[in-house]
């Protein structure tokens, strides 16, 4: 059997009256493996997934999903997809065991099994005990689960996954990752698109990361981390007051400007090589600085994608000032 | 899990599949229709109290005796509740838009028309709830059926076949207005002139030349002679084919128009 990639999107175009979402978009998302869409507000996440999900036909542009034109071939593609979009699509006005039994009877399933297919989801997202309730006296969290349930009753192939932990308290954002886990697990592929770079680092394979609409990056997580500056050196001197000549040193070595911590007293700069780090323990040694701790770590995805894009990720246009605070809130 | 063995996907939609969708969700109305209590309390207060409105405010004055009055005006109130009752069909689908319950449908692989075929469907049940009610709550008032039982029946069936075309109407303002609140606004004010520049509560006589030019060609005319026809017995093969007519015409315009909104959605 050839192995197809579960998605593959060449050119995406779409526009909104003058504005342009979607700029010429490339995705692959291989089979069995989660390909997260990184951006922030704004970026075409949203605009890219209903593209694929056969909501919205692209201006320019192809996708298809395991070999089937989503504009030509809606039908086949609808049979392999689940998709929970960004806002929760579940009927307020019924039950949450007749939201699910309504989709399976719509698949084509016969009652009792549209019926235990409900009844199992219900239990695996641990709301067996309100299932009989309306959806619209549910939990903003039981309603994503809800909705994360509706994608899944016909077994997709492919599941989308917009912004699904967006807005949930950090226990059902947990949640929401293991169950992720567990179905790259079974073998679904999952387009999954998030603002939180700790989310695509826990759980993509694979990332785009996309701004106005544009690819501004692609790779694996460590791939990204790797492209830019790959390393973070961080220089605490024992004495704080020197904290501004380990800074000179280190941007005449790095060749770029370090940032500097003066309540933790540390310097720290992306550096590219690590061939550089004996050079720069001898210079500080020679200009007779003690050190507290001289540490190189891995940048973190809020580092890559700040040196990316120009502004941290949940600032949409960069024009706000503010501190780099990249991690979810 | 393996993907070999997975069978491939079908290319097209067989009609029963589809026929089955578009059951699937008129059993999803109705269930909401019997969950939502406050949507059934409305449609069935509205029809009490229009008649205990016009039999006891208006009926005195118009009609000279208020049991007169309530003889000549059910036929009417039926149609106005009938009429306002297909409002639902917009007001429903609308919710369903901007829910994104809509979005869940058309990202299956069901039937494209389905969503809005059960919707439709669905609402039969409300219009034979608000003709029920107000029939039967017209009788506690002292209304008598004039005609034969079946020539009634036949008024109620002619009822649901217009309210079966208005709904269209009422969907594709559903499908064009943003908000719930718009679709409320909207159908009221396309309804209201249709409604009440009419016959249903009045004769035409008193009213000047031109607003009884519009109540001539108002299809609410037609369809409340009709009624009154079926159900005090009066002149039936006139105002029966207009009322059908009209029916027709108004399904043959707003159907197409609506699905093709719908689609474009979609
Ligand atoms: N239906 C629409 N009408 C007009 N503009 C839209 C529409 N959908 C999205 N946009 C615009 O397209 C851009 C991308 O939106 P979206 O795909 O929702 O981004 P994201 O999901 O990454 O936040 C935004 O500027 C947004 O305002
Ligand atoms: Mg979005």
């Amino acid at each position: 059997m050839e192995t197809e990639n579960s998605i593959e999107a060449h050119g995406l175009v779409r526009r909104f009256g003058k504005t342009t979402a979607l700029d010429g978009v490339d995705l692959v998302a291989r089979p069995g493996r989660v390909l997260g869409l990184l951006g922030p507000n704004g970026a075409g996440k949203t605009t890219a997934v209903r593209i694929l999900a056969t909501l919205l036909r692209p201006d320019g542009g192809e996708a298809r999903v395991c070999g089937y034109d989503v504009v030509r071939e809606a039908h086949q593609v609808r049979q392999l997809i689940g998709l929970t979009g960004q806002y929760a699509s579940v009927d307020e006005g019924l039950s949450g065991m007749n939201n699910l039994v309504m989709i399976g009877r719509l698949l084509g399933m016969p009652r009792p099994r549209a019926k235990a297919r409900a009844t199992e989801l219900l239990e695996r997202f641990d709301l067996a005990d309100a299932a009989q309730r309306p959806a619209k006296t549910y939990s903003g969290g039981m309603r994503r689960r809800l909705d994360l349930a509706a994608s899944l009753v016909g077994d997709p192939r492919v599941l989308y996954l917009d912004e699904p932990t967006t807005g949930l308290d950090p226990r059902s954002r947990s949640d929401v990752w293991a169950m992720i886990r567990g179905l790259v697990a079974d073998g679904a592929t999952v387009l999954l698109t998030t603002q939180y770079l700790e989310e695509a680092d826990q759980l993509a394979h694979d990332i785009v990361v996309i701004d106005h609409g544009k690819v501004i990056a692609t790779g694996t997580p460590g791939e990204l981390k790797a492209k830019v500056g790959s390393r973070v050196l961080e220089v605490s001197p024992a004495d704080s007051s020197r904290l501004a000549v380990v800074a000179d040193l280190l941007t005449e070595r790095a060749g770029v400007s370090p940032s500097t911590d003066t309540d933790s007293g540390m310097v720290a700069v992306p550096v590219a090589d690590a061939t550089l780090l004996p050079t720069i323990i001898r210079e500080l040694d020679d200009r007779g600085i003690e050190l507290a701790e001289f540490a190189l770590r891995k940048a973190s995805l809020d580092e890559v994608f700040l040196s990316l894009t120009g502004h941290a990720a949940d600032e949409p246009n960069g024009h706000e000032s503010g501190e780099l605070e990249g991690s979810p809130r | 899990m393996t993907t070999t063995a997975l069978p491939a996907p079908s290319r097209r939609m067989s009609p029963v599949a589809g026929l089955r969708n578009a059951f699937t969700l008129t059993w999803r109305s109705l269930l909401k229709l019997r969950t939502n209590s406050e949507d059934l309390l409305g449609l069935s207060l509205q029809p009490i109290m229009y008649l205990l409105l016009f039999t006891y405010v208006f009926g005195g004055a118009l009609g000279g005796s208020t049991h007169k009055y309530l003889q000549f005006a059910l036929p009417g109130v039926l149609v106005l509740s009938v009429v306002f009752a297909t409002l639902g069909t917009g007001l429903m689908l609308n919710q369903d838009i901007s829910s994104g319950v809509f979005d869940r449908f058309r990202s299956l692989p069901i039937a494209r028309s389905a969503p809005l075929a059960g919707a439709v469907l669905g609402d039969v049940v409300r219009y034979a709830i608000s003709v029920a009610i107000t029939l039967g709550f017209g009788m506690i008032l002292g209304y008598r059926i004039g005609a034969s039982p079946l020539s009634a029946a036949a008024g109620c069936l002619l009822l649901l076949t217009f309210a079966l075309a208005m709904c269209w109407f009422s969907a594709l303002i559903g499908l064009l207005v943003k908000t719930p609140q718009g679709v409320q606004w909207f159908g009221f004010l396309a309804y209201f002139p249709l409604v009440f520049g009419s016959n249903i509560l009045v004769q035409s006589r008193t009213m000047p030349g031109w607003l009884q030019a519009f109540v001539k060609v108002n299809p609410m005319t037609y369809l409340t002679e009709a009624e009154r026809g079926l159900l005090n017995g009066g002149p039936l093969a006139t105002p029966v084919t207009r009322s059908l007519l009209w029916a027709l015409g108004i399904f043959l315009v707003f159907a197409p128009l609506a699905v093709r909104v719908y689609r474009r959605r979609a």
